[in-house]
């Protein structure tokens, strides 16, 4: 048994550091430099540049709450919601006291930034995302807010109905996934309008 | 609502088409047939043999094995422990990480080493990235190569008569390295990154806010200790944030692996809920397909090597049928959502704009079709990723993962390890049926006597005990009840499926559970160290039991294992342990939970 122990301790050793030069230093290295090659944008982020600052990322949510912005998705990071450097969910149960409580908050502000909308809100604007830094909203809930934005920014609705519909994605290859509107980007495509 | 089913149906149809191939690729591999367009590896594989000073040809006992596998586990949880330790002083740690505590370092490397992947921490908030190359992403490959090769060497325990070895440890792992997970994951990275997934050593973005945001934050004292007042509530103020910090690090690589090697450890806190880990519906699609496809296509490859392929098929038949039932439960629970928000007046409605259903804690462009098909997927594999959480799943929504574990990870299940586990099962169902018509059973060609089914006892009920006095541990104590996050039979399922998660080997997570404490970083940590070694050494054991033996001819007698009616009863058995084990418990947490919130409406 010692010998066997004797004859199996080196050569353990001695590949598991073969293999791990192999799996994680050069495997991650071979990626990097191909990705550079391919992808160098993507691989940094798909960081978006305007004026020669970075805005923030095409994949990363960002918090809004005037009226004239279009709002994401409610984000459960703290201590700031969107905090891209500590991503989490909320966790709650759905029987969870506090989900029901949080749901409510969140559709009295959408209520008062727009008391004339009595529409029912679509269920993904009050409901946190579950990485809380998710950067789409469904197109039914841009939709909603499309009336609120326009009044808030003195636009026609139809321009931002409009901006709302150049900014949907379908689903991807027509099958994959849901259809969505990235938040950000269409946000700063308001700004952009005047 | 049809959408859903075309997705699922495209999946099920891809993973079957490449799993074939794959499948028989794997089968020549491991035959020492390398196929010829990787022939230009051999170099390599040799070269590795040579650094190592192992012998090609050593053909080991099952003794043998079973202790070059334990050694090589228990190094490499060395190296995982000292890395998280000491990764303050060490390169690659732009983030400026500390060297993480003695038990969270325990739990994470028992945890990476069994293919796991449980995580007590979130990846972008404690690890640096040398940690998560040189320490995390080495044992995903390994541990799932381990997986593979106790698999491989189960099934030259069918293949071999008479035989002393049942094979070289050290060959299958590498092989498993060089000519499977290496090439596959090369590949899906890349296209990964192609689709939004980061892969730099750059520090962390700092990006402007288009709207800043105003936050209420505990104010510090000078003591950088939070204020109170004086009826000694906490003092906050005001603090307006106008930037955002963006963790990136290189996770594509990292990503591959996770998935294809059935590991699950995400490279950040929420997993491939993460929108750099998991951008988009087409790199959600390519990452679903590699959490299944290794396990499926082993299906083959035992086929394969045993020179039966309808015995392959009928194992794949027989998790494809739970897997299916299992995700319709999963996706209809889902869809028809929390009668809650219905309550409260909002539009739950699936249809062209929105996925509707229950949305809390699910990202946008995965709706409810693709988070219920990866909880199904992530839990049937022992691959424990999520890309939702699963703790706010409706309360079937979150049975069907958790059942999947306690199911012992065979419906496809780990690397490896999802085959070798359903293979013990098939070994319960022919022994079952033995007893029904009066012959001693055989699977595959050979007879299986007292020392197999005294090593099938083991491997089918050490698990079982694991999560069920596990569970029963964390309930009765004051610090297991301390780390739940949700009120009433929520918190018990939060319990529950950490420990069904760590005692399968799977890694998921209902992850409002506080489970980086001493006392989950331990419980949980032994809980991964019994499931999978008390797994692999009786496993190695009945190959070495069954590779000694002579075959026995096929007879009229035999119990043909490759018909539909093998199938029922192999799904019976498994179904009938599993639910025999967890009804009880089940009883306690999801379904009462189920009845409470129709009840509530």
């Amino acid at each position: 048994m010692f010998q066997e122990l004797k004859t199996s301790v080196l050569p353990a050793v001695r590949l598991l550091l073969v293999l791990s030069v192999l799996t994680g230093v050069l495997y991650p290295l071979l990626v990097t430099g191909i990705a550079q090659g391919v992808f160098p944008s993507q691989r940094e982020g798909s960081l978006i540049e305007r004026d020669g600052r970075i805005v923030g990322s095409t994949l990363i949510g960002q918090p809004f709450s005037d009226p004239k912005y279009f709002w994401s998705r409610p984000s459960a990071t703290g201590p700031m919601p969107d905090n891209a450097a500590a991503s989490s969910g909320s966790n709650q149960g759905p029987l969870n006291p506090a989900l029901a409580e949080a749901v409510q908050g969140r559709i009295d502000a959408l209520r008062e930034a727009d008391p004339d909308n009595k529409a029912p809100i679509p269920v993904d604007l009050v409901t946190a995302s579950g990485s809380g830094l998710d950067p789409h909203i469904s197109p039914a809930a841009a939709q909603w807010q499309a009336g609120r934005v326009a009044r808030a920014r003195g636009l026609e609705a139809a321009r931002v109905a409009q901006l709302v519909t150049e900014y949907t994605e379908g689903r991807q290859l027509g099958l994959l996934g849901e259809p969505r509107v990235n938040v950000l980007l269409l946000n700063l495509a308001l700004d952009a309008l005047k | 609502m049809s959408n859903a089913w075309m997705q699922f149906g495209l999946y099920a149809l891809v993973l079957t088409l490449l799993a074939w191939p794959l499948g028989r690729h794997m089968a020549q591999v491991f035959e020492g047939n390398v196929p010829v367009f990787m022939r230009w590896l051999r170099p390599l594989e040799r070269g590795i043999y040579r650094l190592g000073g192992v012998s090609e040809d050593e053909n080991m006992s099952w003794q043998r094995y079973a202790l070059a596998c334990l050694l090589f586990n228990f190094l490499g949880l060395l190296v995982v422990y000292a890395l998280a330790r000491l990764q303050a002083v060490l390169p690659l740690n732009p983030a400026a990480m500390v060297g993480t505590t003695p038990d969270l370092a325990f739990n994470t490397a028992i945890s990476f080493a069994t293919n796991t992947n449980w995580q007590a921490y979130g990846g972008e908030t404690t690890m640096s990235y040398l940690t998560q190359m040189l320490g995390l992403g080495v044992q995903n490959f390994l541990s799932a190569a381990v997986g593979i090769s106790v698999l491989i060497a189960l099934l030259r325990g069918f293949i071999l008569r008479e035989s002393r070895g049942i094979g070289n440890f050290w060959v299958d792992a590498v092989r498993s390295t060089v000519y499977v997970l290496m090439p596959l994951s090369i590949l899906l990275a890349v296209t990964l990154v192609g689709q939004g997934v980061v892969q730099t050593f750059a520090p962390y973005h700092e990006t402007q806010l288009v709207q800043p945001v105003e936050i209420s934050q505990p104010k510090l004292g000078a003591d950088g200790q939070p204020m109170t007042d004086a009826s000694g509530a906490p003092v906050t103020e005001q603090v307006t944030v106008t930037t955002q910090t963006i963790a990136v690090g290189p996770a594509a690589s990292q990503v591959a692996i996770k998935q294809l090697g059935t590991n699950g450890g995400g490279f950040f806190n929420v997993n491939s809920a993460h929108p750099l880990e998991n951008p988009t519906p087409l790199s959600n699609f390519l990452e679903l397909l590699a959490i299944l496809l290794i396990p499926a296509a082993l299906c083959f490859t035992a086929g394969m090597m045993l020179k039966d392929g309808r015995q392959g098929r009928a194992l794949f038949a027989s998790m494809a049928v739970v897997f299916v039932a299992l995700l319709a439960v999963c996706f209809t629970a889902e869809q028809a959502g929390n009668p809650l928000f219905a309550k409260m007046g909002l539009d739950v409605q699936a249809s062209d704009v929105q996925a509707g259903g229950n949305m809390e804690g699910k990202e946008t462009r995965f709706g409810i079709a693709n988070s219920t098909l990866w909880a199904t997927a992530t839990t049937a594999a022992s691959n424990g990723s999520v890309n939702a959480m699963h703790d706010s799943f409706t309360p079937l929504g979150g049975l069907v993962p958790m059942w999947l574990m306690q199911l012992g990870e065979v419906i496809f299940g780990g690397a490896g390890s999802g085959l070798y586990g359903m293979i013990v099962f098939a070994l319960v169902a022919v022994f079952v049926a033995g007893l029904m018509i009066g012959r001693t059973p055989e699977y595959l060609g050979k007879k299986i006597e007292a020392f197999e089914m005294k090593m099938v006892a083991i491997a089918v009920l050490v698990p079982c005990i694991t999560v069920l006095a596990g569970t029963a541990i964390a309930v009765v104590l004051d610090v297991g009840r301390a780390g739940v996050a949700n009120p009433g039979a929520h918190g018990f399922s939060e319990i529950l499926y950490a420990v069904s998660s760590a005692g399968n080997n799977n890694g998921s997570a209902f992850a409002g559970l506080s489970a980086n404490t001493p006392f989950y970083n331990t419980l949980l940590g032994f809980a991964m160290l019994l499931s999978r070694y008390w797994l692999i050494v009786p496993v190695l054991a009945i190959a070495g039991s069954l590779a000694a033996k002579q075959r026995v001819p096929e007879t009229a007698g035999t119990l043909p294992t490759h018909t539909p009616l093998f199938v029922v009863l192999l799904v019976g058995t498994v179904i009938i342990v599993g639910a025999l084990s967890f009804l009880p418990a089940l009883a306690l947490g999801p379904i009462v939970e189920h009845l409470q919130m129709w009840a509530a409406r």
